[in-house]
């Protein structure tokens, strides 16, 4: 039940958030007036520093936070009009552990089952499907304080599926989670998001946004910077760092003409490149030297160099206008 | 939410408070028969042998009714605002918040958890005060209604003490302070009449009272107030309540930002 949307058909809105202002009680504007879209079936990412305002508009959305003014909607109900609507399509899984940690595994899942109106058996069913698919079966009548750090935040993503949402929002889903098990939640996001479950995402985790995501926002100081495709966002970044393992033990960084290059800690070669320059020039330049390229890898995650760079620009500007 | 589905969440609610204060019996159930068998041991038989008669019935038979309120009240109260403290304080609030669940019913599912726990241990105090007397009921509707609105009224009183507490001592504030003084001196252990007039008059404006003589007169049918207007003044507190605990959840009064 795949559900992309042609580029003919109106787009069919998982999330529309517009004007979204957020004041708290001490008089700090958490949100400024956020507008964010997100179609149905989208995988998107939504980005920023700590403070940005991320998980205030996510709570915001799964109504834990009461917003000033603006509106929201889910799959197009209102939460100021048709709240419970909005909800019942509304899958959540928070940054914080958020489970009585005294009760079981299998007792947590269906108890939210039982929130939504689910009757006990469909519950068990639905708990029992989304328990095995994250793998976490054999742990059912196992306390849920007695879990890992990992298997806890699989935990929250079974509760927040266990109703079949429409939309799944993910705050920091794999934070402090080891590489294996992240890269295994990933599987299971994308084959969540395949079957047609629309998902939002913040992390901290640029490299999980670029890998995951169709679709981002970067969020600072209660503003949305970008909201746009992935593909257009890495379109901007003009310089990428390449790491080069070369067949020789470089004393010196070569120097290449109209090419940054030095070397890192482990001696390997970094060239900063110019996107319009390409890569043969480094290659043909460090062939006529005489050293050849075994491997090559980008420096850092490319999405978190753009990121970097808005998130200081942004605050560059703050400073100046202040 | 259809009515099907809202009744369903209200019995998860229900089923949820009553798995959680059976997995810790020792804690919630075992206390308060232990402490009413201390009661019916030293003040029922030590005591009240020397005391005698009150009210027409021997001290013990007096005294009964008394310990069986008392008990409801503080263990209807005592799992609402520990169980909801504790969900605020663990987050785990947060569960019901994003769910349709409507408030009324979250309201309805914490004071029917409360209530299934100060009724639970009510029939065991009664179970227990077989062994030192006979109980008779003189007006069983009367006993049950009074038992089942102080008890609704209680969990109600809990649920806000539970919605404004910010730290675990706020929770233990109202029944040390209030509830504690206010069941000794609402007539548990004495009828009112042994009282000097202007302690009377005092003691008719403590709401207990009422709930304790109404629970009494159903049980001896003896009272020292009209039991009607204590079942009256109970239905008003229950209405007050409620609507206070509803509009403190629209709000989200310490549960939402």
């Amino acid at each position: 039940m795949t559900s992309q949307t042609s580029e003919q058909d109106p787009p069919v809105w998982a999330l529309e958030i517009e004007g979204l202002r957020k004041r708290y009680g001490s008089g700090f504007e958490a949100l400024k007036g956020i507008d964010l879209h997100v179609r149905e079936g989208d995988f998107f990412a939504l980005l920023g520093p700590n403070g940005a305002g991320k998980s205030t508009t996510l709570g915001i959305v799964c109504s834990l936070v009461n917003k000033s003014s603006g509106s929201v909607r889910v799959f197009g109900h209102d939460i100021d009009t048709d709240l419970a609507a909005a909800k019942l399509n509304l899958g959540v899984v928070p940054q914080e552990f958020n489970f009585s940690q005294f009760e079981k595994v299998f007792d947590i899942v269906t108890t939210q089952a039982g929130y939504y109106g689910i009757p006990l058996r469909k519950a068990k069913e639905s708990a029992e499907y989304y328990l095995k698919k994250l793998g976490l079966w054999d742990k059912q009548d196992v306390p849920a304080r007695m879990l890992s750090g990992g298997m806890k935040r699989r935990l929250m993503i079974a509760r927040a599926l266990v109703h079949n949402p429409r939309l799944l929002i993910l705050d920091e889903p794999t934070a402090g989670v080891d590489i294996e098990l992240r890269r295994s939640m990933w599987t299971f996001l994308e084959e969540m998001n395949r079957n047609g479950t629309t998902i939002i995402l913040t992390t901290h985790y640029l490299e999980e946004a670029e890998a995951l995501c169709r679709n981002i926002a970067i969020i600072d100081q209660g503003r949305i910077l970008r909201h746009t495709s992935k593909k257009d966002l890495l379109s901007q970044l003009h310089v990428e760092t390449f790491v080069m393992d070369t067949d020789q033990t470089l004393t010196t960084a070569p120097e290449l003409d109209g090419f940054a290059t030095r070397l890192d800690s482990e001696g390997a070669l970094e060239v900063e490149v110019v996107k319009s320059q390409g890569l043969n020039g480094v290659f043909a330049q460090l062939d006529s030297l005489g050293i050849r390229v075994l491997s090559m890898r980008t420096k850092s995650n490319r999405l978190e160099e753009l990121f970097l760079h808005m998130v200081e620009e942004n605050a560059r500007q703050t400073e100046v206008s202040q | 939410m259809n009515p099907a589905a809202i009744f369903t969440a209200f019995l998860t609610i229900v089923i949820r408070e009553v798995r959680r204060f059976t997995r810790i019996w020792p804690q919630t159930m075992l206390p308060p028969a232990v402490t009413m068998t201390l009661y019916f041991v030293i003040f029922g038989n030590l005591i009240g042998s020397r005391i005698g008669s009150m009210g027409g019935f021997d001290y013990m038979a007096f005294i009964v009714p008394g310990l069986i309120m008392m008990s409801v009240i503080t263990s209807s109260y005592a799992n609402v605002v520990s169980s909801f403290f504790s969900m605020k304080f663990q987050h785990s609030i947060e569960e019901l918040l994003v769910s349709p669940t409507p408030n009324w019913t979250i309201l309805a599912g914490y004071v029917a958890g409360g209530m299934v726990r100060g009724l639970g241990v009510g029939l065991i105090v009664t179970l227990l005060s077989l062994a030192f007397t006979r109980l008779q009921i003189h007006y069983l509707p009367m006993v049950i209604l009074t038992v089942f609105l102080t008890s609704a009224l209680f969990a109600l009183g809990g649920f806000i003490n539970a919605m404004l507490a910010t730290k675990f001592d706020d929770i233990s504030i109202v029944p040390t302070f209030i509830l504690t003084p206010l069941t000794y001196l609402g007539g548990v252990f004495y009828s009112i009449d042994m009282l000097p007039g202007f302690w009377q008059g005092v003691s008719m404006i403590n709401p207990i009272l009422y709930m304790v003589n109404a629970f009494r007169y159903g049980i001896l049918g003896v009272s020292d107030v009209n039991p009607y207007i204590a079942l009256g003044m109970i239905l008003v507190f229950i209405v007050i309540l409620s609507v206070v605990s509803l509009r403190m959840l629209q709000r989200g009064k310490g549960i939402r930002h």
